[in-house]
């Protein structure tokens, strides 16, 4: 049976990769060749992304409900929310632009929430099923989240662009604010937590049997 | 508490950062990736040339950056009222209708990370050309590390898309040269980042101290 860096006392450097070997008595470990502090583990890492989560949650409504956009045409006010923005491509049968807005916007924040509270639920009851599975699913989660800015991006062209003066005027929202919260927090809380939680009930139940 | 440094292991032993199971790799050879025998996750690659490349597309991207931050972005309107823009335009705009919070995240994702990236990679890589290892070495290393999930700027030419769409009834939009500058800095320093290798980088440093 091939053994994890822990079991060993070894630790891996997340900036460079080097492996070093723990010195007994040291609580702060540094890596030899980038510097980098060395953890066993990510401190607090499941703590420290439920506290995330929970913030990205709260945040969320705000994101969803209050306007991103305020768009001026001859006197004529409109508020944009993200789910209206999808809804007027819809309604211009513009279905691949309403898609993408809607998985970038949407459903990933929503799916990103989802999946970490799913992860931190069975790492804390130590659950054994389909680990390598959860890692994947880490992974996709981590690598998605970036794409969620989109709309922040869209907003911020659109108030650079429509200066029309009376014609149209477009200005920013307080919902984008919350929404860029929202992904800026869930990115942190990707990384916060730690994928090797998922696999350590198998190397203490490993440690059991012998 | 008191800080320090760890007993370095032979480079060929890697922990896996996703399930911390130890590998052994011997020496890649150039143009093969090694991975995880419990997870599958990447465990380091060695492409060909990758060093250099990096430095060669970094030079690439910095050209680049300069044309997409100084000159015309999109200009957009109808009849004689033409609105023209830079890439920082929204970001002043912002600032302007006092959502400072939103104009910094738009700044770091989109215009200071991207850049800082590019200085990075030519920090880190043109000493090792004349044989010589980077004087701060260790916190620039990491500072690339730490910066570049930050570089969001194909998320926001995937923005750009999406405006122009919107604003396709409304009126003309006219992208400059700034805009493709974008859109290949986008492609260079991607590939740039694909092939530096942390492993690969950290020998040639150790050879050159």
């Amino acid at each position: 049976m091939p053994a994890t860096a822990r079991e060993t006392n070894l630790l891996g450097c997340h900036d460079c990769g080097l492996v070093s070997r723990n010195v007994d008595g040291h609580d702060h470990l540094i890596c030899p060749r980038c510097n980098a502090d060395l953890h066993m583990r990510k401190p607090n890492s499941i703590h420290r992304t439920w506290a995330l989560v929970i913030a990205a949650c709260i945040f969320y409504l705000p994101a969803n409900l209050l306007p991103i956009t305020h768009t001026t045409s001859l006197g004529h006010v409109q508020s944009d929310t993200i789910m209206s923005g999808v809804l007027y491509f819809i309604s211009h049968g513009d279905w691949p632009l309403a898609l993408v807005i809607f998985t970038a916007s949407v459903a990933v924040p929503l799916l990103k929430l989802v999946v970490l509270i799913f992860l931190l639920i069975s790492v804390q009851r130590k659950s054994a099923w389909r680990n390598r599975d959860r890692t994947v699913l880490y992974r996709f989660t981590e690598a998605v989240g970036r794409w969620s800015m989109v709309d922040v991006f869209v907003v911020t062209i659109l108030v650079a662009l429509v200066k029309l003066g009376a014609l149209a005027n477009i200005d920013a929202g307080l919902g984008a604010v919350y929404f860029a919260l929202v992904v800026i927090i869930t990115i942190f809380a990707a990384e916060s937590f730690d994928p090797r939680l998922i696999w350590d009930p198998e190397e203490e139940d490993h440690d059991a049997r012998h | 508490m008191f800080e320090s440094s760890a007993d370095a292991m032979p480079p060929t032993i890697t922990a896996c950062h996703e399930c911390d199971l130890l590998n052994h790799v011997p020496v890649l050879a150039p143009g093969t990736t090694a991975r995880c025998t419990r997870c599958n996750g990447v465990l380091y690659r060695n492409p060909k040339d990758c060093l250099d490349r990096t430095l060669a597309l970094a030079f690439a991207s910095l050209a680049l950056y300069l044309v997409a931050v100084t000159f015309p972005f999109l200009a957009f309107g109808s009849g004689g009222n033409v609105v023209e823009t830079s890439l920082l335009t929204g970001v002043r705009d912002l600032h302007r209708q006092g959502l400072d919070l939103l104009a910094a995240v738009v700044l770091i994702t989109s215009v200071i990370a991207p850049a800082a990236v590019i200085f990075c990679y030519m920090y880190l890589l043109l000493p090792l050309k004349r044989g010589r290892s980077p004087v701060y070495v260790q916190p620039v290393y990491r500072a690339l590390r730490a910066i570049t999930p930050w570089n969001m700027i194909e998320v926001f030419l995937l923005g750009i898309l999406v405006a122009l769409v919107k604003l396709a009834g409304m009126a003309e939009v006219i992208p400059g040269i700034a805009v493709w500058s974008f859109a290949i800095l986008i492609i260079t320093l991607a590939s740039a980042s694909s092939n530096f290798e942390p492993a690969v980088y950290w020998n040639e440093v150790e050879r050159c101290r």
